[in-house]
């Protein structure tokens, strides 16, 4: 035990002095979803804020054609900028972003508009870009209720009810509560949160092996009067040190950015206060020596650093697996679900975020399942280390 | 004092050692000299613990090594082929790590190292961060490590690799010190010339067998040739050659 808290201090300074571990694990790891989080949820709030106030403009050709048209987009408060365009040059138009959408109005549309027949009209928009795509949704919608007017007004004038050309009538009812809502925007938050977690692991658990295998270091070390598995212990031990660190700086960096951006113009309310810090903390707590075991055991398979940084950056995907599944499937929270590590973590977080209820024995399953296969993990890096092969 | 008993080692195909026996006493400097590839390393890993033998044991003061590896390794001060140094800490760190892990009290420690620093002329850079030391005070650094817990037997593999003239001269000041101390050291070498100028006894290894030992006289009578270089090249012709 002993030895376990020497190899654990010694690991612990000596990677507190590598700028590159620091860096890391203790800045880059953890601070890179907060902020990455909130410049996003910025971006979509200013996005959402422009939208209803700015005037939705269009570039209309051949308007002539169509004046009772022109009267009705302009009743709705749409901005006409009349130009002569071809089908060609409208599209150039459009492609080099002079207009955002434009609207051509052929010739024969007064005429087979009189004749009660379909009026063509031709909608040039570039889909790819979000922006516009929101513009030429609206100017779609103004179209299509401009056509169905028309139509209610044409079956009025044939005697027939235009209640007929209406078979059902759908109303929406959307039961999201405002965290609701919040969770679909901070549903990947939880990735961050185990990401940050393994990254604050992911060079410890790499120097302490094939590090140490590489600078030649290790030959000597296993020759000592040193139990494998306390050394394996110490190790391990370490990288759980820096990963709670880096999980502490992570939850710590989202509640100030929490503070700073005001989910509730969103229509969401997070609740992402002191206290669910502290939750998301005990709730992530147990994956953390699952995380050091798992990265621990696979470097301690690897000849070099760089052989190691290569498979760990897989390492740290794998907890994105159950997530990913869940968010395909859209699975609730289920008690069998708990016994899956990093999903389990992912939807107590959920939870936690919806303000939903949590139950005292999904928490214990999500510790005890994640817990039992670090320790299956720990045996078995202990095992691989008193292999001769270690020698390498 | 070190026995080496019939030790045997295959790895795969490969006999890397072939009843390897051959006993270091206390107070003499031994070499366990032959040519690259000779079994020279996987002779000294079975001898320190960090490989088990097929068959045959291995003994320090008489303690065997697979039966109770810690005491045994307890008597036993380790440089392996590759000693490197943990580069963030400083040279006392390094050598109070290793110590620490010997299971020496803190205190003891640093008089240890203190001790050491003097004894291997590493006063000047005892309290500095490993990081760019050249090859002579690294070595001083990985001999201090290994002797820290104050072992009475000491192996060291291939020290000399990488070593400059004056640092290699330096070693052998250092070893002979440990000699007249009593101690018990064991060396490997593929260099005859540094066998030669340190050695009171040798043991010739090739192809994982033991094809002669003792005293650097006896063997040169033996072959009836003069010098260790002859006498070697005879002894590994006789052999077959290395391999």
């Amino acid at each position: 035990m002993r030895a376990l808290f020497t190899v654990f201090r010694k690991e612990f300074l000596e990677n507190l002095r590598d700028r590159r571990t620091v860096v890391s694990a203790l800045l880059f790891g953890p601070l890179f979803g907060p902020l990455l989080f909130g410049a996003m949820v910025s971006r979509m709030l200013e996005q959402s804020a422009i939208e209803p106030d700015q005037p939705l403009k269009l570039t209309i050709s051949g308007g002539e054609h169509a004046p009772n048209l022109e009267r009705y987009l302009e009743s709705q408060g749409v901005k006409l900028t009349a130009a002569a365009l071809s089908e060609y040059a409208a599209r150039a138009a459009v492609r080099s972003g002079a207009s955002a959408v434009v609207l051509i109005v052929p010739p024969e549309y007064a005429a087979r508009f009189a004749a009660a027949k379909p009026a063509p009209l031709l909608l040039v928009a570039d889909s790819s870009d979000s922006q516009t795509r929101k513009s030429a949704e609206r100017v779609r919608a103004l179209l299509a209720g401009y056509g169905s007017g028309i139509a209610q007004l044409r079956l009025q004038v044939r005697g027939v009810s235009p209640l007929l050309a209406l078979p059902v009538a759908v109303n929406e009812i959307d039961v999201t509560t405002p965290a609701g809502r919040a969770v679909v925007v901070l549903g990947f938050m939880t990735y961050f949160v185990l990401f940050a977690v393994l990254m604050g692991g992911l060079y410890l658990a790499i120097d302490s092996t094939a590090g140490e295998r590489e600078r030649g270091s290790l030959e000597a070390l296993l020759s000592l009067p040193v139990a494998r598995a306390s050394l394996v212990g110490g190790k391990i031990l370490a990288t759980c040190a820096y990963m709670s660190l880096s999980l502490a700086i992570n939850l710590a960096a989202f509640v100030v950015v929490f503070r700073f951006v005001p989910l509730e113009r969103l229509g969401m309310s997070a609740n992402l206060g002191m206290e669910t810090a502290l939750t998301f903390f005990a709730v992530c707590l147990p994956f953390v020596p699952l995380g050091a075991a798992l990265m621990t055991l696979v470097a301690s398979f690897t000849r070099s650093y760089r052989e190691a940084q290569t498979y760990l950056t897989s390492v740290l995907l794998v907890p994105t697996l159950p997530i990913a599944f869940a968010s395909v499937y859209s699975l609730k929270t289920k008690s069998a679900l708990m016994l899956i590590p990093s999903l389990s973590q992912h939807l107590l977080m959920t939870s936690v975020l919806k303000d939903a209820p949590i139950a005292p024995l999904d928490v214990m399953l999500s510790a005890g399942s994640s817990l039992t296969l670090a320790l299956v993990l720990i045996v078995a890096t202990a095992r691989h280390w008193r292999r001769e092969s270690m020698l390498g | 004092m070190i026995e080496a008993k019939a030790l045997c080692k295959r790895f795969g195909s490969i006999d890397a050692a072939r009843e390897v026996s051959f006993v270091a006493r206390d107070g003499e400097i031994t070499g366990l000299l032959g040519p690259n590839g000779a079994g020279k390393s996987t002779t000294l890993r079975m001898l320190y613990g960090v490989l088990a033998p097929d068959s045959g044991s291995a003994c320090i003061d008489g303690i065997d090594i697979r039966g109770e590896t810690s005491s045994a390794r307890a008597h036993l001060g380790v440089l392996p082929h590759a000693a490197g140094l943990y580069a963030n800490l400083t040279a006392r760190e390094n050598i109070e790590y290793f110590g620490s892990l010997q299971g020496i009290g803190r205190d003891r420690l640093h008089i240890r190292a203190t001790e050491l620093a003097r004894a291997l002329g590493m006063q000047g850079f005892i309290e500095r961060r490993v990081k760019g030391f050249s090859q002579g005070q690294r070595i001083r650094v990985a001999l201090a490590r290994a002797l820290v817990h104050d072992p009475a037997n000491l192996v060291l593999d291939e020290p000399t690799n990488g070593l400059d003239v004056m640092a290699i001269r330096n070693l052998r000041d250092m070893l002979k010190d440990l000699k007249s101390q009593g101690r018990c050291i064991l060396f490997s070498s593929h260099v005859m010339q540094e066998v030669a100028a340190l050695c009171d006894q040798v043991v010739i290894i090739g192809g994982g067998r033991v094809l002669a030992q003792g005293t650097l006289r006896s063997i040169r009578e033996r072959s009836g040739i003069g010098s260790l270089e002859e006498a070697f090249l005879q002894v590994l012709g006789n052999a077959g050659g290395p391999g």
